[in-house]
């Protein structure tokens, strides 16, 4: 089965199941991961679904889009791989993704 | 810079605030004697029933429309024949009115068409009293200001303030009578946010009825949101303000020099980053962000803390389940601020024309997204004008709006009604409103004055 995993602040470990053509956030919402919240629905519009990409990952999963950068850009826990995983968009070569959560979601 | 412009920068940095509010008002009052024009004051009509207007006539400015219960009838009317429906001849002038959820969601998002200078709020402040804030202002001049002072609410911050704000809350609950009614919106609501208000300013502890007293009336004026305030008294109260954080501003920054530890409060914050160390010398900026940081802090929590109450006794098979478990308090608090939506708008002028939901809106034109309307979208939310404490989409809610001005304080927010809710489920079986409650007369905040209440004690298990 194909997997993704969001590592917590804490260094919890989660997985879930990776599923083709949902956005990350709505994995995690769907399985209940902690330190998610995705208020807007997925619209990129709130910055509550904040997570940092695992260096390993970063090249295959993608850069930061104009309205990913303008919530994201004031955001104190911002890293150089942050994204908003509601504009993630899952696919079958993603199998493994690992994604670091922040402490705070804003 | 054109000369004249540097010569009112000068002015502004040189002379004190309070004196140049003072010159204005005199000014404003001086005119209206000239000139007259002075507007007529604001009369409560009975709101006639939605059905019986023409869609043309409806008129959502009206500042009476929730205290007479009609908010709802009228905007779900709108939501149904006229999603982006245009009102020519309103006292605050021509305005669209935006009342889906999803086209909401569109003018939020989307501030290079839509933006939010000069001002947020349907009408227009008093002359002269246009005090510069970044809730008003677009990218890039927005980000910097909101950049200088987001760490004073960050959550980080709140992890800091969540033990101050418990004991404060604890302190407000056990003062409170038992088996008798009292006024929650002065007891509680007030008395709560007043105190966090002088926490995050630094204010002293005393005295924290004025920042009460000044957000209120900064909200309040006629011409702005249909309150019922006064000129003079708006213009009394804004220089007294003035003088108070300056002499704050210049307080803070002697004890800085002096070698005292710097807090975590807004002053500090603005002080210690490049972009706004100077911003006592740029009064309109100055003053506007504050007063923003104490209005936004102000009437929305006050009135979600009352909101609560008052939702959970019109549904109490939901206080019912509240009780029945209390791992819910975090997802009410949010179905909480859904259901009151305590500011029912934000407002937008477009940009350049452009095509909004089948409508045609011109560049120039005034748009207001009506949060109180997208709230109860039945699209959006099942059953949406009830109280649903477990409902799964509550954090969808859009009162704190989305896109780059979505409201920094909402960690705050849900910090202290959550805290709130935690300890009155400690100590109170039944918070029972007594009579009706009364509500703030606006179109912008939607609020409640005084509301009585009756407290039973819980019983020990």
């Amino acid at each position: 089965m194909a997997t993704v995993t969001f590592i917590t602040h804490d260094g919890e470990k989660h997985e879930a199941p990776l599923v083709e053509g949902q956005s990350l956030m709505q994995v995690a919402t769907d399985n209940a991961v902690p330190g998610i919240d995705g208020d807007c629905g997925g619209e990129s519009a709130c910055g509550t679904c904040h997570v940092i990409v695992d260096g390993a990952w970063a090249g295959l999963s993608g850069g930061c889009s104009e309205d990913e950068e303008q919530m994201l850009g004031m955001n104190p826990e911002r890293q150089p791989t942050s994204r908003l995983s509601c504009q993630i968009g899952l696919t079958a070569d993603l199998d493994g993704l690992t994604v670091h959560l922040p402490e705070f979601q804003l | 810079m054109k000369a004249l412009d540097r010569v009112v920068a000068k002015a502004q940095a040189t002379i004190p605030m309070d004196r140049q509010l003072q010159g204005v008002h005199l000014y404003q009052k001086a005119r209206l004697r000239v000139l007259g024009g002075a507007p007529d004051p604001i009369v409560e009509r009975p709101v006639p029933p939605v059905e019986e207007l023409d869609l043309a006539e409806i008129d959502v400015s009206n500042p009476f429309l929730f205290r007479q219960g009609r908010w709802q009838s009228y905007f779900a009317r709108l939501r149904d024949e006229a999603p982006v429906h245009f009102q020519a001849n309103s006292p605050f002038g021509p305005f669209w009115s935006v009342t889906r959820y999803d086209d909401i969601m569109a003018v939020d998002k989307n501030h290079e068409v839509f933006s939010a200078e000069p001002f947020i709020v349907i009408g227009t402040p008093p002359p002269g009293m246009s005090l510069e804030m970044f809730i008003a202002m677009d990218p890039p001049r927005h980000d910097l200001q909101r950049q200088a002072v987001q760490g004073v609410v960050s959550p980080k911050n709140l992890k800091e303030m969540e033990g101050l704000i418990r004991e404060r809350v604890r302190e407000v609950l056990d003062d409170l009578p038992v088996g008798e009614p009292f006024d929650w919106v002065e007891r509680v609501s007030v008395e709560l946010t007043s105190r966090m208000l002088a926490t995050l300013l630094d204010f002293p502890y005393e005295q924290r009825q004025k920042l009460v007293y000044w957000s209120d009336l900064a909200a309040s004026s006629e011409g702005t949101t249909g309150g019922p305030s006064d000129m003079d008294e708006m213009f009394r109260g804004m220089a007294d303000m003035a003088r108070h954080f300056t002499a704050l501003w210049h307080d803070k920054a002697a004890r800085t020099a002096a070698g005292e530890a710097p807090g975590f409060d807004l002053i500090t914050l603005l002080q210690s980053n490049e972009n706004t160390k100077d911003l006592v010398d740029r009064p309109m900026e100055f003053l506007g962000n504050l007063t923003l940081l104490i209005v936004g802090g102000n009437d929305t929590t006050r009135n979600s803390m009352t909101g609560g109450v008052l939702a959970l006794n019109r549904f109490p098979d939901q206080f019912a389940k509240l009780k029945a478990n209390p791992d819910l308090i975090p997802n009410m608090v949010s179905e909480i601020i859904r259901w009151q939506t305590p500011l029912a708008y934000m407002r937008r002028i477009a940009k350049t024309d452009t095509m909004l939901n089948g409508q045609f809106i011109r560049k120039g034109d005034k748009l207001v997204m009506w949060y109180a309307s997208g709230n109860r979208d039945e699209s959006k939310f099942e059953r949406a004008d009830e109280l649903v404490i477990d409902r799964p989409n509550a954090r969808n809610h859009i009162s704190f709006g989305f896109g780059v001005h979505r409201c920094m304080g909402n960690r705050l927010a849900e910090l202290q009604l959550r805290i709130l809710w935690e300890e009155l489920l400690e100590r109170f079986e039944d918070i029972a409103v007594v009579g009706e409650p009364e509500y703030v007369q606006s179109n912008f905040v939607k609020g409640y004055t005084r509301m009585l209440v009756q407290l039973s004690p819980k019983q020990p298990a």
